[in-house]
């Protein structure tokens, strides 16, 4: 057993402390703090520095108490929030210590001694620790007639967050959050004494894809999201909870809502998903909704080519009538929510007859079709396994960039216990620097692992062949636990809902007889479609040829898949359903508008598997989502699914439950090292957080902080090349070519790393393929 | 016969005292040679029998200190010697290191044997650079005589010994602040526990001890337990440096055994400045509360001046004439700690900005005696409310200055400002006079 | 403008006193200051990049400590004692007449680049009260006629030497050097001790 184990083992064991606080006795685990063991019994103590997820700092002094322990008192207040409870422990809070009020009285009067009291015209106002608390623990006046300290003001400390270092009262949160959660440095205490201030080198700006939680955290009104500034009183708005769309990481969240509109977006509290953490696109990026012009009215394309506005009934029946009889397939982006996807599904099997739909609009292969087909629904693991991982192993997946929420949970343990990973990335990530993270080129050289261990495996390890077959071997041998990690929020739970061509919902397999005749009898139909169904390029390609008369597509951004896709469509019959104008409802011949997560309830299923249910953050829209559309479409077939509501559709979701017959067993590829040609590179990429994403439109502040777009490649290839760190290298391959500048890193002489969706690096659009191989010489 | 035991200062008047060559003359690195015969755990028993205390300011006994690095337990450990002498009025430990920098690194050598530690660090306040070389010069001679390095004296003993400057914070004389600025890190005091001795430099066990304390242990192991408790009185045993500055007419290094009084002292050195007469003085640099001449036949140990309501601190005597006002010298201290706030937490932080405001108004004789009811109240809701003990040295002089010179403070208000002539106190005001 | 390849040499060689490299940080910003005259942006990125710690890591240092300055410090560096004592002592009419005499204020440097002032806290030197310290160098029992003399002497190119210390003036990059941990082999020049230093001692030996 390693140390580390050991620790795991005892941490089971815990043992409970009895101590009395202002004369009531509360038992808490061995460990906890004071002021913690005070909130269990309704005391509040005041406090500023202490945050339950940072390291205690003891700094701003404001949680004074009296403590006593066998009888013998400390000669002086002790901060409440460095001294753990220990047995016959006596706290004496400000409620029964006069020494202790008046210490916590005192404290607050030199803290407001330099703070501006700009409450009226601060952000913070009316839901401000400092405010609440000045009320509730200070003098009714200050005694303070002197000279008040003055900084200029704000600090842009990035594009994204402003600094106010007048009102900050030096509580660390914000430097400790970006040092101990984020790995992120980049903010700093700088001089000292009552000059101390946060700041941050002048080159280099707080771009931490976890800045906000800063501003979240922030006691005062110091650190204000940029975007948020000057926007709204917190009293007018109306906070609702919510789930993230952004990834599969699976964020609780709140959003506040001012007359029907987002406001701002906080990091909601799930001490078992994102404890209180979330990144900056989950929290920034929700002008998406605003930014394009808004379909705000069904539509269909006319005798002269053009779309007009037209009423439900015509839309819907024209919709019906282009689908009714025809052969059609779904394309369903993975943005979909689960009673969504669930609609998608059924409408493909019941209404159109089908089995050819596929959530997947990126890069796929067969192998990964048969892996989620037999593997992927039955994994267990959890956030849980990584806090307990003896290793990490990260396969085709980056962590920070992909599903944030993730990389924090595994910094976390690198940081507490040196957690090892292991990555298989061809050059290090900012993520994979911060973990440390040791390269591995070839998942069957990986040894060592346990039953403690955990392999997680992004959706890009579908595009090399044989890995995804590799790593389930990797786990099959070792004991390690599996997980898939999918970039979009809505993959696992689409999965899930059977949209794909090889399984109907739970989980149940297209080919297995007793599984279709389960759902049919549930969906009150004859039969369900035996026909193997087609995958995303597949279905392209079948309307391409004429093999398939019509598509509908939801929330597909066709460059995710293929600089071609968006032509295949061109011939055949669309219906779109979507939220803003985009390159498909520009060549749609009818486009329903559908309602964002905002206007609709609903849940995602994050990576574990979890359910993450959200209500209508808006209540008065008037937006459908999907699955009612696809409702009223398929009654208008003559095909009813009956989904009128997204309630109905979870409840016919619950009972169905998943499948526990037969499993497909998954049937291994053997890996094929792509072969580099003479004279060329190979080119991998992946998506930063932030980047060319169409949920990030219409935020500049946010975008402000995206990494900028570099081609990475070795030190020796660069020298061969005779380009400089910063110089510019063209990339291209038959179908285009990009410009980038390099960056010098570790990594094999034959490969090249450039982003995958970034400003000036769009490889679908540019390259035509995600990885390959590409020409490479000086620009 | 004086009082007076020079032993550090024995030798220091000698032009090469500061060489290894001078060391050794007088009996240098003899005790290392003794030492190394010893047990670590007897070396230990031997400077715990001897009765040394912490000459750094908070008496804390040495031995104990080491007795209490955990052993057996794999780990690295550290000894680390407070070299950053700042507190104002601390003169002693800088002369010490200018004329007789090995006999440091012998202390060091025997420290870091007794504790266990193969390496070694000096924390050197940066301001000094000749104290720098000499130290640094020290070291590397130490290396070329194989008193440093590996296998000590053949006795298989390694130690490692870096110098390392400081850049100007007195809070670096805190020892976890100094432990956090030789990480590399603000030099801003940790929180305790864990104490330095189970989680010091690098989270390892390490002893922290000033440069007296240290440079003392060569002449116990040479001379004996016996010999060393022979000076000083019951509970502060052994000789020190006594530093007298000010308004004497000789100001100067007094090394005498523990006990000695301010009007012995003063006596050595020549007396008040000629024609004036006692004032206030501090027994141990700005952050003891100050005393007066009420106070001459204190005993300067540990227990008598703590009794008599300050603290032996780093017997820095600083003295004061008539001529001084003493709100003036109480505010500049109380700016230098404003200065010094390392800005950690906020009532050493925020409170010595306010009070340097009310000082310098009261100062100005703009001030009301409930002013002087308020500043009380400031300082109550500083002292023992801070994160280190810095805050309580900066609300020190304050309160000890309004407990003997109350009257002073009105006089000010009365007089619309202060009434002393600052030219009166300088030095060369006596020049002739 | 990179650091050249000696320059780079020497900053491994003060990393390499550590057991771990974050250790460096202070004596490489001195080093940095011997280099620039104060810590450069340039200095800050290379300390960061050898550290593998952020830029604003290494600013959080660098701005905690006094000696490490923001902008670059006169060729002599003179700091004259405030603190409470030295103040009493005459420190305050030095520090006044000082200022008069270059024209110049706190954190200044004269135009010519020879000086710049600094009111500077107690340097442990109390018993040669009032005190100065020129690249931080000891100058013991200072008066403002002594003070003016020796920045005058500084701006001809022939500094007074310290009181304590080596037996001529190193220009404050020099010094800075030093501290750094690059001996410049003048530890024996200079006294062993003050007279002040020697006061005790001389009494004891002399049996009074």
């Amino acid at each position: 057993m390693t140390p580390e184990q050991a620790l795991l083992e005892t941490q089971t064991a815990v043992e409970m402390i009895t101590v009395v606080i202002d004369g009531f006795e509360v038992t808490v685990p061995k460990g906890t703090l004071v002021i913690r063991a005070a909130e269990k019994l309704g005391i509040q103590i005041p406090r500023f520095c202490d945050h339950p997820l940072l390291e205690p700092a003891g700094a701003c002094r404001q949680c004074l108490v009296d403590i006593e322990i066998n009888g013998r008192a400390f000669p002086k207040p002790q901060a409440s929030c460095t001294i753990p409870v220990e047995n016959n422990m006596i706290v004496k809070t400000q409620l029964t210590s006069p020494v202790a009020e008046k210490a916590q009285a005192g404290i607050m009067e030199f803290l407001l001694i330099n703070h501006p009291l700009d409450c009226p015209v601060c952000d913070k106002g009316g839901e401000c620790p400092l405010q609440n608390q000045a009320m509730s623990n200070g003098r009714p006046e200050s005694r303070f007639e002197g000279v008040k300290r003055t900084f200029e003001k704000p600090v842009a400390i990035s594009s994204q967050v402003l600094l106010d270092r007048e009102r900050c009262v030096l509580c660390a949160r914000c430097t400790r959050f970006s040092e101990q959660i984020a790995g992120d440095p980049f903010i700093t205490l700088n001089e000292r004494g009552a000059l101390q201030q946060v700041g941050i080198y002048e080159e280099d700006p707080f771009e931490s894809y976890y800045s906000g939680n800063t501003v979240q955290i922030c006691p005062v009104g110091a650190l204000t999201g940029t975007s948020y500034r000057f926007r709204a009183r917190p009293f007018d708005l109306v906070s609702v909870d919510s789930a993230c769309e952004h990834c599969a990481s699976g964020c609780a969240m709140r959003t506040d809502i001012r007359r029907g509109k987002t406001l701002r977006r906080l990091a909601g509290d799930d001490a078992s998903v994102n404890e209180e953490w979330n990144c900056d696109k989950g929290r920034w990026a929700f002008k998406y909704l605003t930014s394009r012009e808004r379909v705000t009215s069904p539509m269909i394309r006319g005798e002269d080519g053009e779309l007009h506005e037209a009423s439900w009934p015509e839309a819907i029946a024209f919709a019906a009538k282009g689908l009714k009889g025809k052969r059609a397939g779904v394309l369903v982006g993975g943005r979909a929510t689960v009673e969504d996807a669930y609609g998608y599904s059924k409408f493909a099997r019941v209404a159109l007859g089908t089995n050819d739909i596929d959530f997947r609009a990126r890069p796929y292969s067969e192998e990964e079709t048969a892996f989620l087909s037999s593997v992927a629904l039955g994994l267990k693991t959890t956030y849980k396994d990584i806090d307990k991982a003896d290793q990490v192993v990260l396969l085709g997946f980056e962590p920070e960039e992909e599903s944030p929420i993730v990389f924090l949970r595994i910094y976390k343990q690198f940081r507490k216990r040196a957690l090892t990973v292991i990555s298989d990335a061809p050059v290090a990530s900012r993520g994979s620097v911060k973990l440390n993270a040791k390269s591995i080129s070839d998942i069957k050289t990986i040894s060592g692992l346990t039953a403690k261990s955990v392999i997680l495996v992004g959706e890009r390890l579908a595009e090399k062949a044989g890995a995804l077959s590799s790593a389930v071997d990797l786990a099959e041998k070792s004991g390690a636990k599996l997980a898939w990690i999918p970039r979009r929020a809505g993959e696992r739970g689409a999965l899930a809902a059977g949209a794909i061509a090889t399984l109907l919902p739970g989980g149940r397999p297209v080919s297995e007889a007793s599984a279709r005749v389960d759902v049919a009898a549930a969906w009150s139909v004859d039969s369900l479609p035996t026909n193997p169904g087609r995958s995303t390029t597949e279905i392209l390609h079948a309307l391409t040829v004429k093999n398939l008369d019509a598509v509908v597509v939801g929330g597909v951004d066709p460059l995710d898949i293929s600089n071609s896709a968006l032509s295949q469509l061109l011939n055949s019959f669309v219906v779109s359903l979507e939220i803003t104008h985009s390159s498909v409802t520009a060549v749609a011949d009818v486009v329903l508008p559908v309602a964002a997560v905002i206007e609709k309830s609903g849940s995602f299923q994050d990576w574990q598997g979890s359910t993450r249910t959200f209500d209508k953050a808006i209540t008065d829209s008037l937006s459908r989502s999907d699955v009612r559309i696809l409702s009223m479409i398929a009654d208008e077939m003559g095909t009813p699914i009956n989904l009128p509501t997204v309630a109905a559709t979870a409840r016919e979701i619950a009972a169905l439950g998943n499948w526990d017959g037969k499993k497909i067993a998954f049937e291994k590829t053997s890996e094929a090292k792509p072969v580099i040609a003479e004279g060329k590179l190979h080119l991998t990429s992946w998506r930063l957080l932030l980047d060319l994403g169409t949920l990030q439109d219409g935020e500049a502040n946010l975008a402000g902080t995206a990494r900028k777009a570099s081609a990475r490649i070795s030190k020796s290839r660069a020298e061969k090349l005779g380009v400089n760190e910063g110089e510019f290298l063209s990339i291209s391959s038959d179908l285009g070519s990009l410009k980038l500048p390099v960056e010098i890193s570790e990594m094999a002489d034959d490969q090249i790393w450039v982003p995958r969706n970034s400003i000036d690096s769009q490889v679908i659009a540019n390259l035509g393929f995600v990885s390959g191989q590409v020409t490479v010489v000086k620009a | 016969m004086s009082k007076l035991t020079p032993v550090l200062s024995a030798n220091w008047d000698e032009k090469d005292s500061f060489t290894i060559e001078g060391y050794k003359r007088n009996g240098g690195y003899n005790a290392v040679a003794k030492a190394l015969t010893m047990e670590p755990d007897a070396v230990i028993a031997m400077i715990k029998d001897s009765g040394l205390r912490g000459r750094g300011g908070a008496g804390f006994p040495t031995g104990s200190k080491w007795g209490f690095i955990p052993q057996g337990d794999n780990k690295e450990h550290y000894l680390v010697v407070n070299a950053d002498e700042s507190e104002p009025g601390t003169c002693k430990d800088m002369p010490l290191l200018l004329a007789n920098p090995h006999v440091l690194i012998e202390g060091i050598i025997i420290g870091s044997y007794a504790i266990r530690a193969n390496h070694a660090f000096i924390y050197l306040r940066g301001e000094v650079v000749h104290v720098f070389r000499r130290v640094q010069q020290a070291i590397e001679d130490a290396y070329k005589a194989g008193l440093l390095g590996k296998n000590i004296g053949g006795k298989g003993f390694d130690l490692e010994l870096t110098l390392h400057a400081g850049a100007g914070a007195y809070i670096c004389g805190e020892e976890t602040a100094l432990l956090d600025s030789l990480e590399g890190f603000r030099g801003q005091p940790r929180l305790r526990p864990p104490f330095p001795a189970i989680a010091g430099l690098y989270a390892k066990p390490t002893v922290v001890n000033n440069v007296e304390s240290i440079a003392s242990v060569p002449a116990i192991i040479n001379n004996g337990v016996e010999w060393f408790q022979a000076m000083g009185t019951e509970k502060s045993k052994g000789f020190t440096l006594y530093s007298l500055s000010g308004h004497v007419n000789n100001p100067g290094q007094f090394e005498a055994p523990l006990g000695i009084t301010l009007r012995e002292l003063l006596e050595l050195a020549g007396g008040v400045r000629t024609g004036h007469k006692l004032k206030f003085w501090t027994p141990g640099g700005s952050s003891t509360p100050m005393f007066t001449d009420e106070h001459l036949d204190i005993p300067l140990d540990y227990e008598g001046v703590s009794a008599a309501g300050s603290m032996l601190g780093t017997k820095a005597l600083q003295i004061f004439d008539e001529t001084t006002c003493v709100i003036r010298a109480t505010l500049r201290w109380c700016e230098f700690y404003k200065h010094e706030s390392c800005g950690k937490c906020t009532p050493c932080r925020e409170g010595t900005w306010w009070l340097v405001q009310m000082l310098q108004d009261l100062e100005d004789g703009k001030g009301t005696e409930a002013d002087l009811t308020k500043l009380l109240d400031l300082c109550d809701n500083i002292a023992g409310r801070s994160f280190c003990a810095l805050a309580d040295g900066a609300v020190a002089p304050i309160i000890s200055s309004l407990k003997y010179f109350r009257d002073e403070y009105l006089e000010h208000q009365r007089n619309g400002g202060c009434p002393f002539d600052p030219v009166a106190s300088t030095i060369f005001k006596t020049v002739g006079a | 403008m990179n650091f050249s390849l000696d320059q780079l040499k020497i900053m491994d060689s003060i990393i390499a006193r550590y057991p771990r490299s974050r250790s460096a940080v202070m004596p490489l910003l001195h080093y940095v200051q011997a280099l620039d005259g104060y810590v450069t942006p340039r200095g800050i990125e290379k300390i960061s990049e050898l550290l593998n710690i952020s830029t604003a890591e290494v600013t959080a240092v660098s701005s905690f400590y006094t000696q490490y300055r923001t902008e670059p410090a006169g060729e002599y560096h003179v700091g004259v004692c405030i603190n409470t004592l030295c103040a009493v002592m005459g420190g305050d009419e030095i520090y006044k007449s000082l200022e008069d005499h270059l024209g110049i204020k706190n954190h200044e440097t004269t135009a010519d680049g020879r000086v710049s002032i600094e009111r500077i806290e107690c340097n442990a030197a109390c018993d040669y009260a009032p005190v100065v310290m020129v690249n931080w160098e000891f100058y013991d029992n200072q008066t403002p006629q002594s003070v003016k003399d020796l920045v005058d002497s500084a701006r001809a190119g022939k500094p007074t030497a310290p009181t304590r210390g080596p037996k001529t003036l190193r220009t404050w990059k020099q010094n800075s050097e030093v501290l750094a941990g690059l001996s410049d082999g003048l530890a024996n020049e200079g006294v062993s001790a003050g007279e002040a230093s020697l006061l005790g001692l001389k009494i004891a030996k002399g049996g009074k």
